[in-house]
């Protein structure tokens, strides 16, 4: 039997090489993975070169390094950013504490659950993803996509190590109920109800980049925090290659955004769907869709789980290192309760809360990335803004969920979200007509008549380079 | 600071048009339950009941539908127990209502719920209903325990959905409900799987939970409709058909009238007087002049039918005085009325196989078991007009002490039937007569051959009778005992009446009661669980628990 090269075959700053009962379990659950991504993964695409980045090492320029590469080869490494000072618990009735470099037993099953609820998610999204390689407008978003679902695998990875070398035998069979649920499947489903929703087409993807992958942003910032060290050093690691999906999303809408003003500026008096643009408010049902839908993902806006993982110092705020004060005792947050059909302030201890303070940040964070979209139709003098909704606008989770509220939170009557919700969310039309504009542009630098190029290219390359060898 | 219980008494009476929280639905011989809780529709304020969490307004709609499908659905074979909610079955009893409860409250809720459970078990012993439990989602804690009292469990396997018991690891209190002792005597876990399965908040799903026999069956999601409807109707085809019509089950009410020492509670058969001063109440039932004699007779008068209709108001009685009435120390049993209706009443459900008549002996037999757990204490007393007589001896036979006139010129009835021969055994398994002569069986034969009523001193010398005293001490003997009894410490006299009422074998029955249940009240009680840093106390707040750690 050959000695195989750990740091080659899975580039690690964990001594890969050396962890004798880490390598039997990954070496069991590596090609049930690769079997995985063959079935599960982008279709048609496994024996094609894509130009990707890798992070092959933690050093300041490792964790972007490009090549062409087929995906079923990909280099799926596992990284820990480093310290540089002994770490310590930062929050919670243990901080001050040092971090634990092993599972604590009394939070062993909180942690499991936080840990496969987060890794559910990653090969959940390559799931919903996998079809729309066959429709990718241009050779650059492609290979955008297949960055995003390579670095997605990645995190499983990232996740899936933490439970092998921290939790036994209930961290190796989770590990492979990771890869046994599948996304929509009636019997055995992602965890959560968002992932179980097909990705269909090329809107909804920069949708959920944007704003699905950022709500994966905030908890692992949140998760970044915890003071069970490994997995914060995992954590801090993915952020490095959470931006990049943001990125995709954020810039990705933006290209609609600009294609469309420019064929509303050509062709004033037209509907922009006569030259193939997707009209500005389409967009925006969009927009609100998969921003309410999203909004779900943080859990109820007082819940007891968010108050026992602050208090057990597993799982923080996002950047708690910025809050003067870690305890959150004897502190309140206020939040709106919808009750009898009105709006009331009331006020919830603050641990409590958390899942609403980590709501908050995000929430400012997607105002932010909507102010963007509009300074593309205030560049091309196109009269529309962009808004993001009220954060009790159509959501099945929470304080809110079960009631109607329009896209400023206004309540209004089951008629009223009736008469409106075709303006509101995306129609059956509205998905008829997207789906309609997915025709593959596989050409070295063309991109399909709906969205703009690119203002640069991936890595500096020059605007015909050959992302995805075909 | 806990609050009492809600100022305007407890209800136990409800309808199918009233339920808030339960969806019920006949499809043949097979009945669904589905569990919807309302979350807004607490009995008190200051919880939601969240992810279909209960408490005991839920549970009494529960009791309601099972004993409304015994009667009123006499066609259906199977009840199939599920949850309307997505991903979650039940999560059992609200924490929040627990935290927030005074502890007698906690104490009647658990006995109550316990009591539904063991009411459905009852219904699948005697052959009337079997049960399945249908977890379309996550069981936990008093989720999985009503699930533990059905008699087959099927469990969604969707990769997420588990059976749980987080009591231990997450509140610091016992899962009281059944639980501990349902895995270990009716599921017959092998123990250490027991401790491994109780101190796992997440719980055991899919095949392990199988393997286990924490569930019997597991269903994929796609093939979970079919599968609940299979298994339901194999449970059906266990049990005989029944012939029609149903039985509609008539509202029981109370009025409050004033009587001679404060409230009176006067049902038709039942009453109700209540003396704060003494904190005693008496309870008399009491059987009509006239009554059906024969099956077909009984049939008709359905719901009106005097046997149903008293013991369900005793049982209103009795849940009345448990909870809205927590000040009464002792309560004085009286049986009058007319000992034939007793005796022609008691042979018919001695010997008839109508449904009908055999669900009335079951509930019957359920009321007299509720008499036996109530932590009040119970004086029977035979005075003038006193009908102590078959069905109505077993009242004098579950209390605690029974007092009996001997005066010529007021001759008391007393007397044994069918009833007393094992018709109503209690929860230890034997009747009210084997227990009460335990140390002396040979006591109960002579008993039992006594075909006709008998006096005072015939009583006394059967063994029936704490005391019998003449009309000239009656006054002065019972004035004192009852004066003595509510001296006593109360939490006392609670544990020795759970004690001494039921000697001889333990069944799974006796041991929720007077193990796991004690157990529980104990921890209800115990800083660990409820002080200001107890685990139930700080479950779900900022605050972290802090144990006292010491063990003996």
């Amino acid at each position: 039997m050959t000695q195989i090269d750990y740091s080659q075959k899975i580039p690690n700053n964990v001594d890969l090489g050396s962890d004798k009962r880490l390598q039997r379990a990954l070496e069991r659950w590596q090609p049930d993975y690769i079997n995985w991504w063959r079935d599960m993964g982008p279709t048609n695409f496994n024996e094609n070169e894509i130009y990707l980045r890798t992070a092959i090492s933690v050093e300041r320029d490792g964790w972007a390094h490009f090549e062409h590469v087929k995906m079923p080869d990909y280099r799926w490494g596992i990284f820990l950013t480093p310290h540089e000072t002994e770490p310590k618990i930062g929050f919670g009735d243990h901080e001050g504490e040092d971090a634990w470099q092993q599972v604590p037993g009394e939070y062993r099953n909180w942690l499991r659950r936080l840990i496969v609820t987060q890794a559910d998610t990653e090969p959940a999204s390559v799931e919903q993803q996998r079809l729309l390689g066959l429709t990718a407008p241009s050779l650059y978003d492609m290979r955008n996509l297949f960055q995003v679902n390579v670095e997605e695998g990645r995190h499983l990875w990232a996740m899936v190590y933490v439970l092998h070398r921290h939790f036994g035998k209930d961290g190796r069979e989770e590990a492979d109920e990771l890869l046994q649920r599948r996304s929509g499947n009636a019997d055995h489903p992602r965890i959560l109800t968002t992932f179980n929703e097909p990705c269909e087409d090329w809107l909804s993807f920069f949708c959920f980049t944007m704003f699905t992958d950022r709500d994966g942003k905030y908890q692992l910032l949140s998760l970044a925090e915890s003071g069970f060290d490994p997995l914060a050093r995992s954590c801090r690691f993915m952020l490095t290659e959470e931006a990049h999906h943001m990125f995709v999303g954020q810039t990705g809408v933006a290209r609609v955004i600009r294609r469309t003003c420019e064929v509303m500026n050509e062709f004033p008096d037209a509907d922009p769907r006569e030259h193939g643009a997707i009209p500005l408010d389409l967009i925006q049902r969009y927009i609100y869709f998969w921003a309410s839908s999203s909004l779900d993902l943080f859990g109820a806006e007082v819940s007891s789980n968010s108050a026992n993982f602050f208090a057990a110092g597993i799982k923080g705020r996002a950047y708690e290192g910025k809050y003067e004060e870690h305890g959150a005792m004897d502190q309140f947050y206020e939040f709106e309760r919808y009750q009898d059909g009105r709006l009331t302030k009331e006020a919830v201890p603050l641990r409590n809360a958390m899942n609403e303070v980590l709501r908050d940040g995000y929430v400012d964070e997607n105002i932010k990335g909507i102010e963007y979209w509009n300074r593309e139709c205030e560049k091309t003098g196109v009269d529309f803004r962009f808004a993001y909704p009220n954060r009790r606008f159509s959501r099945t989770i929470g304080e809110y969920a079960g009631s109607h509220f329009d896209p400023e939170g206004t309540p209004i009557d089951e008629a009223t979200w009736k008469a409106n919700v075709a303006q509101w969310l995306p129609s059956a039309e509205d998905k008829a007509y997207v789906k309609s504009l997915m025709q593959p542009v596989t050409e070295r630098g063309k991109y399909a008549g709906w969205i703009a190029p690119p203002k640069r290219g991936i890595n500096s390359q020059a605007d015909d380079y050959e992302y995805v060898k075909l | 600071m806990p609050v009492a219980c809600s100022p305007t008494r407890q209800s136990f009476q409800t309808h199918p048009d009233h339920y808030r929280h339960w969806q019920l639905s006949t499809n043949g011989d097979v009945a669904t339950l589905a569990m919807s809780v309302d979350p807004e529709g607490g009995l008190n304020p200051g919880y939601d009941l969240k992810l279909n969490s209960y408490d005991l307004g839920v549970d009494i709609e529960l009791s309601d539908a099972i004993l409304r499908l015994r009667f009123e659905h006499p066609e259906v074979r199977a009840v199939v127990l599920t949850g309307s909610l997505d991903r979650v079955f039940c999560a059992g009893a609200n924490i929040v209502m627990l935290r927030s409860s005074a502890h007698a409250f906690k104490v009647n809720f658990c006995k109550y719920t316990n009591e539904t459970r063991l009411g459905i078990e009852e219904a699948s012993d005697s052959g009337r209903l079997r049960f399945l439990a249908a977890l379309n989602g996550t069981a936990s804690g008093g989720g999985y325990e009503l699930a533990l009292a059905c008699d087959r469990i099927l469990l969604v396997d969707d990769r997420n959905s588990a059976v749980s018991f987080p009591e231990v690891p997450l509140l610091g209190v016992l899962p009281g409900t059944g639980g501990l002792t349902r895995i270990t005597d009716k599921r017959k876990l092998r123990r250490d799987h027991c401790d491994v399965f109780s101190t796992v908040a997440e719980g055991i799903k899919g095949k392990r939970a199988v393997a286990w026999n924490l569930v019997d069956a597991i269903a994929p999601l796609s093939r979970w409709d079919e599968l609940t409807a299979q298994h339901a109707k194999e449970l059906a085809q266990e049990i005989t058909p029944r012939e029609g019509p149903g039985v509609q089950l008539p509202p029981i009410a109370a009025t409050e009238e004033e009587g001679p020492n404060g409230l009176r509670l006067a049902y038709k058969y039942v009453s109700v007087d209540f003396d704060e001063k003494t904190r005693t109440a008496e309870l008399c039932i009491t059987a009509p002049d006239t009554c059906p004699t024969d099956e077909a007779g009984a049939v008709a008068e359905a719901g009106a039918w005097w046997a149903l209709d008293a013991f369900r108001e005793l049982d209103d009685a009795i849940l009345n005085l448990r909870m809205n009435f927590r000040d009464i120390a002792l309560v004085l049993m009286r049986a009058k009325g007319s000992p034939e209706t007793v005796r022609t009443t008691d042979a018919l459900l001695a010997t008839s196989d109508h449904w009908f008549l055999r669900e009335t002996r079951g509930l019957i037999k359920r009321v007299l078991k509720r008499v036996d757990l109530s932590a009040k204490s119970f004086y029977a007393v035979a005075d003038e007009g006193t009908n102590f007589v078959g069905t109505f001896l077993e009242l004098l036979l579950a209390a605690d002490r029974s007092y009996v006139l001997d005066d010529p010129d007021s001759p008391v009835q007393m007397g044994s039937s069918q009833a007393n021969a094992g018709m109503f055994p209690m929860s230890n398994g034997l009747t009210r007569l084997e227990t009460r002569f335990y140390g002396s069986p040979e006591s109960v034969a002579p008993i039992l051959a006594q075909e006709t009523s008998f006096d005072a001193e015939t009583a006394d010398e059967l063994g029936l009778a704490t005391a019998a005293p003449d009309d000239i001490d009656w006054d002065d003997e019972l004035r004192l005992a009852i004066e003595e009894r509510t001296s006593f410490s109360p939490d006392a006299l609670t544990g020795m009446e759970a004690n001494l009422r039921f000697p001889g074998p333990e069944t799974m029955e006796t041991k929720i009661f007077g193990r796991l249940s004690a157990w529980q009240n104990w921890i209800f009680q115990r800083p660990n669980a409820v002080g200001e840093k107890g685990a139930l106390t700080c479950y779900g707040t900022p605050s972290r628990h802090e144990f006292n750690v010491e063990r003996t």
